[in-house]
Protein backbone atom coordinates (compact mmCIF):
# COMPACT_ATOMS: atom_id res chain seq x y z
CA UNK A 1 0.00 0.00 0.00
CA UNK A 2 1.40 3.27 -0.78
CA UNK A 3 2.35 5.35 1.92
CA UNK A 4 2.69 9.30 1.54
CA UNK A 5 6.19 10.87 3.08
CA UNK A 6 6.39 14.23 1.89
CA UNK A 7 2.99 16.72 0.16
CA UNK A 8 4.13 20.58 -0.41
CA UNK A 9 1.80 22.58 -2.34
CA UNK A 10 2.65 25.88 -4.58
CA UNK A 11 1.00 28.71 -6.00
CA UNK A 12 1.14 29.53 -9.85
CA UNK A 13 0.06 32.37 -11.38
CA UNK A 14 -0.88 33.11 -15.35
CA UNK A 15 1.21 35.69 -17.10
CA UNK A 16 3.76 35.63 -14.74
CA UNK A 17 6.46 34.46 -16.70
CA UNK A 18 9.21 35.95 -15.44
CA UNK A 19 9.33 33.42 -11.67
CA UNK A 20 7.66 30.69 -14.33
CA UNK A 21 9.81 27.74 -13.82
CA UNK A 22 10.59 28.33 -10.29
CA UNK A 23 8.18 25.35 -8.87
CA UNK A 24 9.55 22.47 -11.06
CA UNK A 25 13.20 24.15 -10.02
CA UNK A 26 12.16 23.90 -6.42
CA UNK A 27 10.67 20.20 -6.51
CA UNK A 28 13.67 18.88 -8.66
CA UNK A 29 16.01 20.29 -5.70
CA UNK A 30 14.18 18.33 -3.22
CA UNK A 31 14.21 15.36 -4.81
CA UNK A 32 18.15 15.54 -5.45
CA UNK A 33 18.43 16.40 -2.01
CA UNK A 34 16.88 12.93 -1.08
CA UNK A 35 18.99 11.45 -3.72
CA UNK A 36 16.06 10.59 -5.88
CA UNK A 37 17.40 8.57 -9.53
CA UNK A 38 18.57 11.66 -11.67
CA UNK A 39 16.13 9.68 -14.46
CA UNK A 40 13.09 10.02 -12.42
CA UNK A 41 14.22 13.88 -11.26
CA UNK A 42 14.09 14.56 -15.14
CA UNK A 43 10.96 13.27 -15.72
CA UNK A 44 9.40 14.81 -12.30
CA UNK A 45 10.95 17.55 -13.48
CA UNK A 46 9.87 18.04 -17.52
CA UNK A 47 6.15 17.29 -16.40
CA UNK A 48 6.31 19.79 -13.55
CA UNK A 49 7.68 22.43 -15.95
CA UNK A 50 5.62 21.99 -18.83
CA UNK A 51 2.31 21.81 -16.43
CA UNK A 52 3.98 24.99 -14.82
CA UNK A 53 4.16 26.74 -17.88
CA UNK A 54 0.62 26.04 -19.26
CA UNK A 55 -0.89 27.38 -16.20
CA UNK A 56 1.35 30.89 -16.66
CA UNK A 57 0.50 31.00 -20.47
CA UNK A 58 -3.54 29.83 -20.25
CA UNK A 59 -4.30 30.54 -16.66
CA UNK A 60 -5.87 32.71 -14.27
CA UNK A 61 -3.45 30.59 -11.19
CA UNK A 62 -3.08 27.43 -10.33
CA UNK A 63 -2.06 24.73 -7.42
CA UNK A 64 0.99 22.44 -8.15
CA UNK A 65 0.91 19.62 -5.58
CA UNK A 66 3.81 17.64 -5.30
CA UNK A 67 3.19 14.01 -3.58
CA UNK A 68 6.56 11.53 -2.55
CA UNK A 69 5.13 8.55 -1.73
CA UNK A 70 7.52 5.43 -0.99
CA UNK A 71 6.76 4.20 -4.46
CA UNK A 72 5.47 6.98 -6.64
CA UNK A 73 6.14 10.36 -6.94
CA UNK A 74 3.00 12.46 -8.11
CA UNK A 75 2.00 15.73 -9.55
CA UNK A 76 -1.29 17.51 -9.60
CA UNK A 77 -2.13 20.54 -11.28
CA UNK A 78 -5.35 22.30 -10.26
CA UNK A 79 -6.12 25.96 -12.17
CA UNK A 80 -8.75 27.98 -12.94
CA UNK A 81 -9.11 29.13 -16.18
CA UNK A 82 -10.56 28.52 -19.53
CA UNK A 83 -10.44 24.93 -19.81
CA UNK A 84 -9.71 22.88 -22.62
CA UNK A 85 -12.68 22.55 -25.22
CA UNK A 86 -11.33 19.43 -27.12
CA UNK A 87 -8.73 17.32 -25.26
CA UNK A 88 -7.74 14.50 -27.65
CA UNK A 89 -6.79 17.94 -30.11
CA UNK A 90 -5.04 19.34 -27.35
CA UNK A 91 -2.86 16.41 -27.07
CA UNK A 92 -1.69 16.04 -30.51
CA UNK A 93 1.79 17.16 -30.90
CA UNK A 94 1.96 20.46 -32.50
CA UNK A 95 -1.32 21.72 -31.68
CA UNK A 96 -1.38 24.98 -30.44
CA UNK A 97 -3.41 27.75 -29.19
CA UNK A 98 -0.24 29.69 -28.22
CA UNK A 99 0.34 33.57 -29.47
CA UNK A 100 3.23 35.01 -30.41
CA UNK A 101 4.09 36.36 -27.80
CA UNK A 102 4.19 32.66 -25.95
CA UNK A 103 6.57 31.64 -28.45
CA UNK A 104 8.63 34.09 -28.56
CA UNK A 105 9.13 32.85 -24.42
CA UNK A 106 10.22 29.59 -26.25
CA UNK A 107 6.49 27.63 -25.40
CA UNK A 108 3.66 27.20 -27.08
CA UNK A 109 4.92 24.86 -29.42
CA UNK A 110 1.57 21.94 -28.85
CA UNK A 111 4.50 19.63 -26.94
CA UNK A 112 3.37 20.81 -23.69
CA UNK A 113 0.80 18.08 -22.97
CA UNK A 114 2.83 15.47 -25.08
CA UNK A 115 6.04 15.69 -23.07
CA UNK A 116 3.41 15.39 -19.97
CA UNK A 117 1.94 11.96 -21.01
CA UNK A 118 5.00 10.68 -22.30
CA UNK A 119 7.32 11.11 -18.57
CA UNK A 120 4.20 9.91 -16.95
CA UNK A 121 3.12 6.56 -15.77
CA UNK A 122 0.06 7.24 -15.51
CA UNK A 123 -1.76 10.63 -16.99
CA UNK A 124 -5.45 12.04 -16.37
CA UNK A 125 -6.41 15.32 -17.89
CA UNK A 126 -9.49 16.85 -17.04
CA UNK A 127 -10.88 20.31 -17.48
CA UNK A 128 -14.10 21.96 -18.21
CA UNK A 129 -14.79 24.79 -20.34
CA UNK A 130 -15.07 28.01 -18.39
CA UNK A 131 -13.54 26.62 -14.82
CA UNK A 132 -10.46 25.61 -14.97
CA UNK A 133 -8.42 22.05 -15.96
CA UNK A 134 -6.92 19.29 -13.81
CA UNK A 135 -3.59 17.67 -14.86
CA UNK A 136 -2.19 14.31 -12.59
CA UNK A 137 0.62 12.83 -12.92
CA UNK A 138 2.54 9.82 -11.63
CA UNK A 139 5.57 8.38 -11.99
CA UNK A 140 6.90 5.32 -10.74
CA UNK A 141 10.31 5.02 -8.08
CA UNK A 142 10.76 1.85 -9.16
CA UNK A 143 10.47 1.24 -12.84
CA UNK A 144 10.13 -2.63 -12.95
CA UNK A 145 7.91 -2.54 -9.84
CA UNK B 1 34.04 17.02 -27.73
CA UNK B 2 35.04 19.35 -25.17
CA UNK B 3 33.42 22.25 -24.70
CA UNK B 4 36.43 24.17 -24.97
CA UNK B 5 36.88 22.72 -28.46
CA UNK B 6 33.19 23.56 -29.27
CA UNK B 7 34.21 27.22 -28.60
CA UNK B 8 36.83 27.07 -30.86
CA UNK B 9 34.98 25.69 -33.84
CA UNK B 10 32.06 27.86 -33.60
CA UNK B 11 33.95 31.12 -32.41
CA UNK B 12 32.24 31.54 -29.41
CA UNK B 13 32.57 34.28 -26.66
CA UNK B 14 32.42 32.46 -23.15
CA UNK B 15 29.70 34.73 -21.41
CA UNK B 16 29.97 32.37 -18.17
CA UNK B 17 31.37 28.71 -17.16
CA UNK B 18 35.14 29.30 -18.34
CA UNK B 19 35.83 26.62 -15.60
CA UNK B 20 33.61 23.99 -17.10
CA UNK B 21 34.82 24.01 -20.74
CA UNK B 22 36.90 20.96 -19.64
CA UNK B 23 33.56 19.14 -20.33
CA UNK B 24 33.03 16.54 -22.79
CA UNK B 25 29.98 16.67 -24.88
CA UNK B 26 28.66 13.89 -27.56
CA UNK B 27 25.25 14.84 -27.87
CA UNK B 28 23.09 18.46 -29.32
CA UNK B 29 19.73 19.14 -29.28
CA UNK B 30 18.88 22.55 -31.25
CA UNK B 31 15.83 24.43 -30.92
CA UNK B 32 14.38 27.65 -29.78
CA UNK B 33 11.20 25.56 -28.42
CA UNK B 34 12.01 24.69 -25.07
CA UNK B 35 9.69 21.54 -25.35
CA UNK B 36 11.33 20.41 -28.12
CA UNK B 37 14.78 20.40 -25.91
CA UNK B 38 12.42 18.93 -23.02
CA UNK B 39 11.26 16.11 -25.61
CA UNK B 40 14.56 14.37 -26.14
CA UNK B 41 16.40 15.36 -23.05
CA UNK B 42 19.89 13.66 -22.95
CA UNK B 43 22.25 14.25 -20.07
CA UNK B 44 25.25 16.71 -20.80
CA UNK B 45 23.87 17.29 -24.08
CA UNK B 46 24.71 20.99 -25.44
CA UNK B 47 21.98 22.87 -26.33
CA UNK B 48 21.78 25.04 -29.52
CA UNK B 49 19.19 27.95 -29.31
CA UNK B 50 18.31 31.70 -30.76
CA UNK B 51 15.96 31.76 -27.56
CA UNK B 52 18.14 33.79 -24.94
CA UNK B 53 15.39 34.83 -22.26
CA UNK B 54 15.66 33.05 -18.53
CA UNK B 55 13.76 29.90 -19.54
CA UNK B 56 16.95 28.57 -21.84
CA UNK B 57 18.66 28.22 -18.77
CA UNK B 58 15.36 27.17 -16.70
CA UNK B 59 14.99 24.35 -19.32
CA UNK B 60 19.00 23.75 -19.39
CA UNK B 61 18.28 23.05 -15.68
CA UNK B 62 15.39 20.55 -15.70
CA UNK B 63 16.78 18.71 -18.93
CA UNK B 64 20.76 18.42 -17.35
CA UNK B 65 22.09 20.15 -19.94
CA UNK B 66 25.62 21.46 -19.33
CA UNK B 67 26.03 24.20 -21.66
CA UNK B 68 23.99 26.61 -24.04
CA UNK B 69 25.08 27.76 -26.76
CA UNK B 70 23.12 31.08 -28.19
CA UNK B 71 23.40 31.63 -31.91
CA UNK B 72 22.79 34.34 -34.47
CA UNK B 73 24.99 37.00 -32.24
CA UNK B 74 22.19 36.82 -29.60
CA UNK B 75 23.02 36.99 -26.12
CA UNK B 76 20.83 36.62 -22.68
CA UNK B 77 20.51 39.49 -20.24
CA UNK B 78 22.30 39.80 -16.60
CA UNK B 79 19.57 38.02 -15.25
CA UNK B 80 19.98 35.12 -17.30
CA UNK B 81 23.86 34.59 -17.24
CA UNK B 82 23.65 34.97 -12.92
CA UNK B 83 21.60 31.97 -12.89
CA UNK B 84 23.70 29.84 -15.00
CA UNK B 85 27.05 30.87 -13.24
CA UNK B 86 25.07 29.84 -10.13
CA UNK B 87 23.69 26.87 -11.40
CA UNK B 88 26.99 25.48 -13.41
CA UNK B 89 25.90 26.12 -16.64
CA UNK B 90 28.33 27.29 -19.49
CA UNK B 91 26.75 29.57 -21.75
CA UNK B 92 28.57 30.95 -24.99
CA UNK B 93 27.52 33.02 -27.85
CA UNK B 94 28.15 33.34 -31.50
CA UNK B 95 27.49 34.83 -34.42
CA UNK B 96 27.14 31.79 -36.32
CA UNK B 97 23.07 30.74 -37.12
CA UNK B 98 21.56 27.76 -35.98
CA UNK B 99 22.06 25.75 -39.26
CA UNK B 100 25.92 26.55 -39.34
CA UNK B 101 26.32 25.76 -35.85
CA UNK B 102 24.49 22.03 -36.59
CA UNK B 103 26.57 21.30 -39.10
CA UNK B 104 29.89 22.03 -37.83
CA UNK B 105 29.43 20.21 -34.55
CA UNK B 106 27.60 16.88 -36.99
CA UNK B 107 31.09 17.36 -38.75
CA UNK B 108 32.51 16.57 -35.69
CA UNK B 109 31.11 13.78 -34.28
CA UNK B 110 28.45 15.41 -32.62
CA UNK B 111 25.08 13.64 -32.29
CA UNK B 112 21.69 15.03 -32.34
CA UNK B 113 19.58 14.07 -28.68
CA UNK B 114 16.54 11.85 -29.79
Amino acid sequence: MTEELLRRSFEVRGQDFENAGETSAEVTAILKDLEIDPDIILRVGVVTFEAEMNVVMYAEKATVTFILADDEIAVEVIDQGPGIPNIELAMQPGYSTASDEMREMGFGYGLGLPNIKKNSDAFVLESQVGKGTKVYSSIRLDPHG
Amino acid sequence: MRLDAIRDVLQCEVLTGADLLGTDVDTAVASDAMSAVLAAPHPQALMITGLTNIHSVRTALIAYISAIVYVRGARPDEATIRLAREKKIALLATALGMFDCCGILHRHGIKGAT
